[in-house]
């Protein structure tokens, strides 16, 4: 049995440095190149050397694909290339290929500058590796070389990111990245047709959750912010430059507007123009509505959220802060955090999934005391909010996603145990389908059945498809097509016997069987004929039978009746070696009506 | 296989193309030559053209005639809102079409004739761009034709065609011109377009697969690979090899084919592109120095682009960059915003600048800095105040019959100062300008068309290697407007066969499909025993259950019939039969009585004490016997042992 081999090297019963080994057909592809922002040591980027101990993983290699241009997904890629060594192909979509190293820059400034970090890959190594990658467009076959194709396809979630499906030979698998199946306020929902891969590897962050209408959840952050600025307080609501911020402004935006609040919101993200305008290029991406306004009006230029100071951090009053990294584990949005989380009338609202280790993940535990390096403790008094905004697939989703392409096998991955394994059963239950969730470092064989394309000769099919409506019609049997495979040269090609014999350059050698059995049966000959050709067909209903002249014939078998009028007839019975079944069973009906 | 041809200009293609009982639509082009015959519509009431004596032919009593004929400079025009001549609808029911496919966004502006009202229920495909682009055109069409009712259609005329002058009396096929359809019909036609990616395989009906290929010649432009399991199409439509905006061709997806279908080639066979940029350069500098302002008629999309950029450089460089180029067309936002989000559509050099993040177009920038000004109309809000000459104006249409370039011609003919430069290859600048002479004004010819000239063709169709070439019969001999120029041709070449086809013909293409393709399953490939029969050469007989869905064949096992007389695992024997050593093994059996005769070409062997005869020739051997299935089994087992089989 052929295979498909996974290995996850990050994202296996866990979130965070998405990075999954896909063996088929003799080709190694790695899907997504992530980092874990959890963590500050070694364990931030996947295990390299699971590929090979030492030196560059080239040689190991056929490609590698990034789903989209969240860290998660993207962050240890120039350290792949760079410092583990990889020169191979590296393929994600045009906005990936445009915003993932802008933020790869943020965060190695982020962690050099001011973590200190040692060992860390460069401004120019991440120059270096962009100039390996190769952008796609949505539904283009890419051949990576005469075997290996793959294909990308709408996944919502952030701009640019997309679901892959990747073939070698009749074996396919479909590895979602991120992906989310409602449409939001700028992306579209996730797409794939019925592409019935072998495996669907599928992303489950929210694999426990069916959440809410997005209208409630939209009112219901849309209330709390309210109610936060009139009683004076102050939100911080720490994002990612890119995807879900652009999501909210627009949100805030509609809604300042429309109640005309007069509270500033502020945007600290040096790079939201430059986000923006990224949006603004890459329209095509958004949703059906913005597209289509977007010469009118474009939804990215906002008119209340202005640009943010650090010296606004300590001015009075209400104000609305967005600010970066989404999960407060460093940056802005944490010095904000620090300042702020003292008093009980400011709130903080976490749009977004925090990894563990991450001050997020923390205070969304329930932390009231936090304590930082140097042994600086910090009391949580500000409300603390989580409200579900990233866009992933719940589960239903995920499920209405399998039902879309139809695959053999699911895989979970990018999600938490407990989860997985509740979402597996429910799998299993409705679809009737073997589900994995390996962890890291653990592989995971499943088996696929091969399809070998061969050419046939058209006069085959034909013959066949008139043989088989010629078949009674109750009586269909299955279609059955034989013929001789002709191998010659590099070519294969399965044929008719006398076709494939003169195409060989050799001659049949036909063997015939003629037996004589006597049967009493006083009458004419045509008669006894007659008897038989009912016979036959009452016991063969499956075959055509055909009765001419006074010989009863089917397939290469023949039969005839000899004698007067007496009572004893010959009946002879005749057939082809190859019809030896057949020939031989009305032969021995024969034998049992002389008896 | 077959080849209809609808329509009767190679630049505005329409084809049928029937294979595998799939009937698809190979383009979607709408000559407009017919409007050049019409006189223009200006929706400010025009002395000229309203004061033009009527024309009536000898021996035409006037009333039927009355009014619809109008006579400038010697030329006739038709007085009433101009018509096309739509793809040919005779020859096939368009109810019947299963896909169309567009090219490119300037091969579709018949959709809405064939897709509307016709029955038609199939796909079209066509690529974001050319979605979007062609949009664009055909609302600017039909809003340029709308904006200017005219209160009677003129029809009376058609009757006389052989007495009306020439170029009228040469009309193609006047009684089957249509009026422009409108709006409603444009958004349900284009509503009906499934957008596809360059590359994408689309699966048609399980018998075919399409996929586009970029064409290198406009935004989004696209060839088509047309294949089935054992033949390959190609669709050549508008093409271009060299270095503007779009996308490179893909040459690569192209070669080998079966048949290559090759159409949609320069229309300026004798000038290049990047020279007659160069002249447009220079007029327009010379026109602004000298005070003059240049108007140039063009489409609202495609090469203007270039142009802008071009222009703008040049413009600084002769010192005149402070007057202004005014684009004016009812999509003209719509374009400019638009060809900025396209990215993955462009050249690599434009893409590349979108990483950045900039646009890939300098217009924009244009824009802000005043140096290019859009606008809906001449009549729009702001263009009086932001009005200023000298300056370069671009607007529609091409064929200088409608839109706002009506106006400019009234505005700035009188005055030789000002000039008017030809830059799209679609219409003949001496008929464009007929109903409007005498003229004061400057005309410049500069038409630049980036596709396929018949060098590149030649080059090319020697690159992709088909067996048979498929050419509008046009291609075949020198252009009329070079009879001398013999090299202007599509070479004929001993190592293809050529196929001349002209409108209105219906083409039998070579292609006798001989073999299929059949997917087995594993378990019976695991079965298949290889017999060599020659070097190189192996035979194995192979029986599975067969599954048909949606065109695809799968052989699958057999295990699953019930019907005990079925055998499984047929085999042949092959070659011929030694009758020694059959004779060995019978006596080695205990069957010692056998009596050899010849008989005929071969032998007959009687065994008497069992009462059977054995018949062996060359190819055969028969075996007769009574009833004795053990004799007969015996001697089966025998006959098999001698025989080699596969
Ligand atoms: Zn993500």
């Amino acid at each position: 049995m052929p295979e498909i081999k996974i290995t996850p090297l990050g994202a296996g019963q866990d979130v965070g440095r998405s990075c999954i080994l896909l063996s088929m057909g003799g080709k190694n592809i790695m899907l997504d190149c992530g980092m874990h922002m959890g963590y500050n040591d070694e364990r931030r980027f996947p295990d390299f050397s699971f590929i090979c101990p030492e030196g560059p993983i080239t040689p190991y290699i056929d490609c590698v694909i990034i789903s989209h241009f969240h860290l998660d997904h993207c962050g240890a890629l120039p350290y792949m290339s760079e410092m583990v060594g990889y020169s191979g192909p590296i393929y994600m979509t045009h906005p990936t290929k445009a915003i993932a190293p802008i933020l790869l820059e943020d965060m190695r400034k982020v962690s050099v500058e001011r973590k200190g970090d040692q060992n860390f890959f460069t401004s120019q190594m991440i120059k270096e590796c962009m100039k390996k990658v190769i952008a796609v467009t949505l539904h283009q076959s890419v051949m990576v070389d005469n075997d290996l194709e793959i294909k990308a396809y709408y996944a919502g979630h952030v701009l640019g990111a997309a679901m892959f499906w990747i073939r070698v030979g009749s074996q396919s698998v479909v590895y979602t990245g991120d992906y989310n199946m409602t449409p939001d306020r700028h992306l579209g929902a996730a797409w794939i047709d019925k592409c019935r891969p072998d495996l669907l590897i599928s992303e489950s962050t929210y694999a426990t959750t069916i959440r809410d209408s997005k209208r409630c959840r939209e009112r219901d952050f849309l209330k709390k912010v309210h109610e936060c600025i009139d009683r004076g307080g102050k939100v911080l609501i720490p994002v990612f430059a890119l995807g879900r911020a652009q999501e909210l402004c627009i949100l805030l935006e509609t809604y300042w507007e429309r109640m005309n609040l007069k509270a500033p919101v502020y945007f600290a993200v040096g790079l939201t123009e430059k986000a923006n305008n990224y949006y603004k290029m890459f329209i095509t991406w958004t949703n059906q509505k913005i597209r289509k306004t977007f010469v009118q009006r474009n939804m990215f230029d906002f008119k209340h959220i202005k640009p943010f100071d650090r010296q606004y951090i300590d001015n009075p009053g209400p104000m609305v802060v967005f600010a970066t990294p989404g999960m407060l584990h460093a940056g802005l949005s944490l010095h904000i955090f620090k300042k702020w989380s003292s008093n009980e009338s400011n709130m903080v609202i976490l749009p977004g999934f925090c990894v563990q280790g991450t001050v997020g993940h923390k205070i969304l535990n329930g932390a009231r005391k936090i304590e930082f390096e140097g042994r600086q403790i910090i009391e949580v008094k500000m409300s603390v909010e989580y409200m579900s905004f990233s866009a992933h697939a719940d589960a239903k989703g995920i499920m209405q996603l399998i039902q879309y392409c139809e695959p053999r096998n699911v895989m979970l991955v990018h999600g938490e145990p407990a989860k997985m394994e509740f979402l597996k059963g429910k799998i299993k239950q409705e679809f009737n389908l073997e589900c994995f969730n390996p962890a890291n470092g653990e592989t995971c064989v499943i088996n696929t059945p091969v399809r070998i394309p061969i050419d046939v000769s058209l006069p085959l099919l034909k013959a066949e498809a008139k043989k088989f409506s010629a078949l009674p019609s109750e009586s269909k049997r299955q279609r059955v097509l034989h013929g001789v495979l002709l191998m010659k040269d590099n070519s294969t090609c399965l044929m008719d016997v006398d076709e494939a014999c003169k195409e060989a350059g050799i001659t049949r050698h036909v063997i015939r069987f003629t037996s004589t059995v006597h049967v009493n049966d006083p009458g004419p000959a045509m008669a006894t004929a007659h008897k038989l050709h009912l016979l036959i067909k009452d016991r063969l209903p499956m075959w055509s039978v055909t009765f001419t002249d006074g010989s009863i014939s089917l397939e290469s078998v023949l039969v005839k009746v000899e004698g007067d009028d007496e009572e004893q007839k010959s009946v002879f019975v005749s057939w082809t070696n190859q019809d030896e079944g057949l020939g031989s069973y009305i032969l021995g009906l024969l034998n049992s009506m002389s008896n | 296989m077959k080849l209809y041809c609808l329509s009767n200009d190679p630049n505005k293609p329409c084809h049928i193309l029937t294979f595998k009982e799939i009937t698809i639509m190979l383009d979607c082009g709408l000559s407009m030559q017919s409007v050049l015959n019409f006189l223009p519509l200006s929706f400010v009431a025009s002395n000229k053209l309203l004061n033009l004596p009527f024309w009536t032919p000898q021996n035409v009593s006037e009333p039927e005639l009355e009014g619809e004929l109008r006579e400038n400079c010697d030329r006739v025009f038709i007085d009433s809102p101009p018509e096309f001549c739509p793809p040919l609808d005779k020859l096939i029911d368009f109810a019947q079409v299963d896909i169309i496919l567009i090219s490119n966004y300037l091969c579709m502006m018949a959709l809405p004739f064939i897709t509307e009202g016709t029955g038609f229920q199939g796909r079209i495909y066509a690529t974001e761009p050319t979605l979007q682009i062609g949009r664009l055109l055909l609302e600017e069409l039909v809003l340029n034709i709308e904006q200017c009712p005219k209160a009677n259609f003129a029809n009376q005329w058609k009757n006389f065609v052989h007495k009306l002058p020439y170029p009228l009396s040469d009309s193609f096929k006047p009684k089957s011109w249509k009026r422009i359809y409108n709006m409603s019909n444009v958004n349900a036609s284009l509503s009906r377009i499934q957008m596809v990616g360059y590359n994408e395989k689309l699966d048609v009906y399980g018998a075919l697969q399409v996929i586009p290929a970029s064409s290198g010649y406009c935004l989004g432009s696209s060839n088509w690979v047309i294949s089935s399991d054992h033949e390959k199409i190609v669709y050549l439509s508008g093409s271009s090899t060299l270095t503007t905006h779009p996308k490179p061709m893909d040459h690569h997806a192209l070669k080998n084919a079966d048949v290559l279908i090759m159409t949609d080639l320069t229309q300026t066979p004798i000038s290049n592109p990047d020279g007659m940029l160069g002249v447009l350069c220079v007029v327009v500098g010379l026109t602004l120095r000298g005070g003059g302002n240049v108007l140039i008629p063009c489409y609202p999309t495609g090469v203007v682009y270039d142009l802008f950029e071009c222009l703008s450089v040049k413009m600084q460089e002769l010192g005149v960059s402070n007057c202004p180029m005014f684009f004016i067309s009812p999509v003209a936002d719509m374009s400019l915003a638009y060809s900025n989000i396209l990215a993955e559509w462009l050249s690599s050099v434009k893409q590349n600048k979108v990483y950045v993040p900039d646009e890939p177009f300098p217009h924009g920038l244009l824009v802000k800095n005043s140096k290019l000004k859009h606008f809906k109309h001449i009549y729009s809000e702001g263009f009086s105040t932001d009005f200023q000459e000298p300056c370069v104006v671009f607007c529609g249409h091409p064929s200088c019959r409608f839109g706002d370039v009506v106006q400019f011609i009234e505005l700035w003919g009188n005055n030789p100062r000002n000039c008017i430069v030809f830059t799209e290859p679609d219409f003949d600048y001496i008929d464009a300008l007929a109903p409007y002479q005498p003229l004061q004004m400057k005309v410049a010819h500069c038409a630049i068309d980036t596709s396929l000239n018949f060098t590149q063709a030649n080059k090319l169709i020697k690159d992709l290697k088909p067996s048979t070439l498929v050419v509008p019969e046009c291609y075949t001999v020198p252009p009329v407007s070079a009879p001398n120029l013999t090299e202007l041709v599509i070479e004929n070449n001993p190592d293809r066969t050529l196929i001349p086809y002209k409108w209105g013909e219906v083409i039998n293409l070579p292609l006798k499909r001989k073999q299929a393709q059949v997917f087995v399953e594993r378990e019976i490939a695991q079965k298949i025993v290889p017999v060599e029969i020659k070097p190189g050469i192996s035979l194995s007989s192979l029986t599975g259950t067969l599954k048909v869905k949606d065109n695809v064949h799968n052989m699958e096992s057999l295990e699953k019939i019930k019907d005990p007389n079925y055998q499984a695992n047929i085999q042949y024997e092959w070659g011929s039969l030694n009758v020694t050593e059959f004779l060995q093994k019978l006596s080695q059996d205990g069957i010692t009585d056998a009596k050899v005769e010849p008989s005929g070409s071969g032998v007959m062997i009687h065994l008497q004490d069992e009462d059977a005869l054995i018949q062996i020739e060359e190819n055969c051997t028969h075996v007769l016997c009574n009833s004795d299935e053990k004799l007969r089994m015996r001697l089966r087992n025998m006959l098999m042992h001698c025989l080699k089989k596969f």
